[in-house]
């Protein structure tokens, strides 16, 4: 197949881009293109909870114009959606929740700032878990996503709207957030590559928070070097985040081209126990095999806290996610119950009615992990653990370049399957939840398929070391074509 | 039973910042409602709190002009209630690990005495919004201009033995801070505001006894009233065989009492912990050492040079550096006055601290500069004037009628110190009264002021008191 044949949104930003210069292409095309299998395959996916299809074109017209003026940059007229967690000034901004259903920020994310200053067109805003507490987007208010590759299945979560959209060809990238996997979890389960960074790389002012320490920002899209020409212009310091870093970013896309020959890759030995489906091992294996033909290293390691990580992860992120969720009143904005009787009324009823059940939930198990005579036990030991589980990875890599293992220990499952039972569920985040614990750039990859549902393959980086991690991804791409490959129903 | 009172106070100190603690907004007093809330202080979804440095600026100042440590590295923690005006649903506060700890006043009792207390910890914290329950008909308004203006909690150690000395300690505490020129101090407007943590236990006693805290005390005079009933209030109770119940009380300024506020808000459990959006605040000693520069004299440091330099008396010294305009101004005079320190002293704190005070001016608006309080007391000094003709001049300052030697030469006010003059005078007063005379030669010697007062009168004032007294004694001893 020549380069040529491949349909349009299939191609990569980087083709598209180079169309758009030479014009052969314009902006306006591609949103309308866009545009129309939204309108056309979402109702089979519900990726989209907003779509904006006037200020898109709107948009497109003055990114052709720029184009034409040869003012442009390699991602502007790029159409992209956003993670309905960032929020978008004069556009909703729901966090799939009824709370706030009716919020509209009258600011923009500073992730939304900088995609819209590198010219990218906004299509809308993807479906995903509701304030993003869930692995299967399936606690979302607008209703759960379905995955392009098999619709009775889960996309992943909680990014799961953004991944599916990906995947379906109906936006070339889109943002996502990763608290404990969810940028990286839906990327492997729906076939395409998200990244999530090192956190502080990306600032998180206007990205609704879940847990503080552990939310970062990142994108999704079909390649590697998709990822990595969003990776520049999302990434840098911002006043606005205290906890963002003041370091130079690379230009990670130009950081595509280093050889793999002499990478040692660390492979952990408690990625490959109980839990871990044997078909996605076998894809894993191959997966390390191909990097070994390139000239890689495996070297086998051991990370002795990471079985420690998922209970650590779960009583830091709900304690955050129990204060973080506070100003959800029903005061100032968002949801509030109809006739309360009193201000107390109005609070419980409010936040009863507005939050869903996984919400409430974790509020109900962070507060719990905060109160007088429980705090030392349950948040204190969680941050020793957390620290543990940082050493460990500080240890791995000095001996090892990246480290390498599944994404999730099972490709995709079905709608419903595992909702009733949150720790089976929540089990899903183990090879993830470690990487944000430790604050580490991490990306999941295309790795194959079993029964034809996408694997991933994990790559965790040392902190800042995203532009070694994209290439080792990219030049893996670069010999195998699983990211090439798109659901049935949506070629 | 003799019992024993214990108070420890915690003052929130609204710094004088010109932004808010953690966003941009301005911090001004008086906005029209929610017109000095920005996207952070109203707590929307998404939005991050960045520290504003000249409000640890503010407090190490504090730390360092109270001997305190200062830590290099401390953490705000997210204090978690619900309330209306609290946008967030958290207040960011500081925790265990505080920016001050550990330091120390001397407060000024009566008769010259003073007292060391110990100041526990200071942090730096945000401020709530505020409710507004008239005019909304059945809802409640909320403002949030105040929320997020920054507050230096300062916790004393239960140290106070007495209402007196807890107002003693808080006006220390706000003449310091002022100094420092780290809040205003307007307790009407609630930029320094003290809640009183009250118990009592018999003397002797080891353990503290259950204490009550006391809100609502906006005022040096109402911290004094609420103590003092609270301790009665808690004495009676326990005299009669009652238990103290931990509570917040408020107080009734119109009732002068204290009444528990509604039980609700004893229960909060605050769930505190480190704020994830906020680093650490660490910084090194150049940081410390570059605050420790731009230290003012303190009050303490001030008071002694004062005694030293001017000569001045304890309590002349302490009044004066009660506050930096006022020994400012102190200073300006004697300076100008050319030595007069303590005639200064007295003219500050007598006539012109009576004239400011009666017409609720600050010393900052006084109508007479201290330029112009100078040239008066350098005329009495070189005996131009006598000190009563000096009250009228400074009568006349205040009314704007110039300076002193410019109401002297208008109104001849000079004082009249030629014998000559003074000698025709006290002749024509003896003429004029012989009994008087024949009087005080018998020994009524205390007829010698009503000739002092005849001889002023007949000069209109102007004659130099001194030499008059001389005179009239010793023309009065002379038999005829």
């Amino acid at each position: 197949m020549t380069h040529n044949e491949i349909p349009l949104h299939k191609k990569s930003i980087a083709a598209l881009s180079a169309m758009l210069q030479q014009g052969t292409v314009t902006s306006v095309a591609l949103v309308e293109l866009f545009l129309e299998r939204i309108h056309q395959l979402d109702p089979q996916l519900n990726s989209f909870i907003t779509v904006i299809p006037e200020q898109a074109l709107q948009q497109a017209r003055a990114a052709d114009q720029r184009i034409a003026a040869g003012t442009s940059g390699p991602l502007t007229g790029i159409p992209l959606a956003h993670k309905d967690i960032f929020c978008t000034e004069g556009i909703r901004t729901s966090c799939a929740s009824r709370m706030l259903d009716n919020f509209i920020a009258p600011y923009d994310a500073t992730v939304v700032n900088r995609l819209h200053a590198a010219g990218m067109i906004v299509l809308g805003k993807t479906n995903m878990d509701e304030f993003a507490m869930g692995s299967s987007n399936e606690t979302s208010f607008y209703g759960p996503v379905r995955n392009p590759w098999d619709v009775t299945r889960v996309p992943g979560g909680s990014s799961g709207g953004s991944a599916a959209a990906v995947a379906a060809g109906l936006v070339p990238a889109a943002t996502g957030t990763d608290t404990g996997g969810s940028i990286r979890q839906p990327a492997a389960l729906c076939g395409i590559t998200g990244l999530k960074p090192t956190y502080g790389r990306v600032s998180r002012y206007g990205m609704v928070a879940f847990a503080s320490s552990l939310d970062q920002g990142g994108p999704l899209a079909r390649t590697a070097q998709d990822v990595a020409l969003l990776l520049g212009a999302m990434a840098g310091f911002d006043e606005r985040d205290s906890t963002s870093v003041d370091r130079p970013v690379e230009n990670y896309a130009q950081h595509l081209s280093g050889s793999v020959d002499g990478l040692t890759i660390g492979v952990v030995n408690e990625h490959f126990g109980e839990g871990l489906d044997s078909n996605v091992a076998a894809r894993i294996e191959s997966a390390l095999r191909e990097y070994e033909r390139l000239g890689a290293k495996i070297r086998r390691i051991s990370l002795p806290h990471s079985a420690l990580s998922v209970p650590a992860y779960y009583v830091v992120a709900p304690a955050e996610c129990s204060s973080n969720l506070a100003r959800y009143d029903g005061v100032r904005y968002g949801y509030r119950a109809e006739g309360p009787s009193s201000l107390e009324e109005m609070y419980k009823r409010s936040r009863a009615e507005g939050f869903g059940a996984e919400v409430k939930r974790r509020i109900m198990i962070g507060t719990y992990a905060l109160s007088a005579g429980y705090y030392d036990a349950y948040y204190l030991k969680a941050q020793k653990l957390r620290r543990l589980i940082g050493e460990d990875f500080n240890s791995a890599f000095a001996s090892v370049d990246v480290i390498m293992g599944p994404t999730s220990p099972t490709v995709s499952f079905k709608l419903g399957e595992k909702l009733a039972d949150p720790v089976t569920m929540y089990l899903s985040d183990i090879f993830t939840i470690a990487v944000n614990l430790a604050g580490l750039p991490a990306i999941s990859i295309p790795a194959g398929f079993v029964d034809g549902l996408p694997v991933g393959l994990q790559i965790i980086g040392n902190y800042f070391d995203e532009a070694r991690l994209l290439n080792v991804a990219h030049q893996y791409q670069q010999v195998t074509d699983w990211h090439e490959q798109a659901p049935p129903g949506f070629e | 039973m003799e019992w024993e009172v214990v108070i420890g106070l915690e003052l929130h100190a609204q710094l004088a910042t010109k932004s808010k603690i953690f966003s941009g907004a301005a911090t001004a007093f008086g906005a029209p409602p929610n017109t000095q809330a920005c996207a952070i202080d109203l707590g929307l979804p998404g939005v991050l709190p960045v520290l504003n440095g000249e409000a640890v600026r503010m407090a190490v100042k504090f730390g360092l002009a109270i001997q305190a440590t200062i830590a290099r590295r401390s953490v705000f923690a997210r204090k978690n209630y619900f309330y209306p005006d609290l946008p967030k649903g958290y207040q960011i506060s500081q925790y265990e690990l505080p920016i001050v700890s550990g330091g120390l006043v001397e407060i000024d009792l009566e008769e010259g005495e003073t007292k060391t207390i110990r100041i526990t910890r200071a942090h730096l914290e945000e401020d709530a919004g505020k409710s507004l329950h008239e005019d909304f008909h059945g809802f409640s308004g909320i403002d949030l201009n105040r929320a997020g203006t920054p507050l230096l909690e300062i916790v004393s150690e239960p140290e106070l033995r007495s209402a007196r000395e807890a107002v003693a300690y808080m006006k220390k505490m706000h003449s310091l801070v002022r100094y420092l020129e780290i809040c205003d101090g307007n307790m009407e407007e609630g930029s320094f505001r003290c809640d009183a943590n009250v118990s009592v236990r018999p003397r002797g006693n080891p353990t503290f006894g259950t204490r009550t805290e006391l809100k609502n005390l906006n005022s040096f005079r109402f911290v004094e009233r609420a103590i003092n009933y609270e301790i009665d209030r808690q004495i009676d109770t326990l005299e009669n065989d009652g238990h103290v119940v931990q509570e917040t009380r408020l107080y009734h300024p119109d009732t002068n009492e204290t009444r528990p506020m509604r039980g609700k808000e004893e229960a909060n459990d605050y769930r505190y912990f480190p704020d994830p959006d906020l680093l650490p605040l660490v910084f090194d000693d150049g940081y410390v050492a570059s605050v420790r520069r731009s230290l003012p004299e303190l009050p303490d440091a001030k008071k002694q040079r004062f005694r030293e330099q001017y000569g001045l008396s304890a309590y002349d010294a302490r009044i004066l550096t009660a506050t930096r305009e006022l020994a400012d101004f102190f200073e300006a005079t004697a300076a100008a006055a050319g030595g007069e320190a303590k005639r200064a002293a007295n003219w500050i704190i007598g006539d012109l601290t009576g004239i400011l005070n009666k017409s609720g001016t600050a010393i900052a608006a006084s109508p007479v500069s201290p330029k112009m309080l100078a040239g008066m007391i350098r005329r009495i000094a070189d005996g131009t004037i006598s000190g009563k003709i000096a009250k009228e001049i400074f009568e006349a300052m205040c009314h704007g009628k110039g300076d002193a030697d410019t109401i002297i030469e208008r109104q001849g006010l000079r004082q009249v110190s030629d014998s000559e003059t003074i000698e025709r005078i006290i002749g024509e007063v003896i003429a004029a009264h012989p009994e008087q005379v024949a009087g005080y030669r018998e020994g009524k010697h205390k007829l010698l002021g009503f000739f002092v007062g005849q001889v002023m009168q007949r000069s209109q004032g102007k004659a130099n008191p001194k030499q008059v007294n001389e005179r009239l004694k010793s023309r009065l001893n002379e038999s005829d």
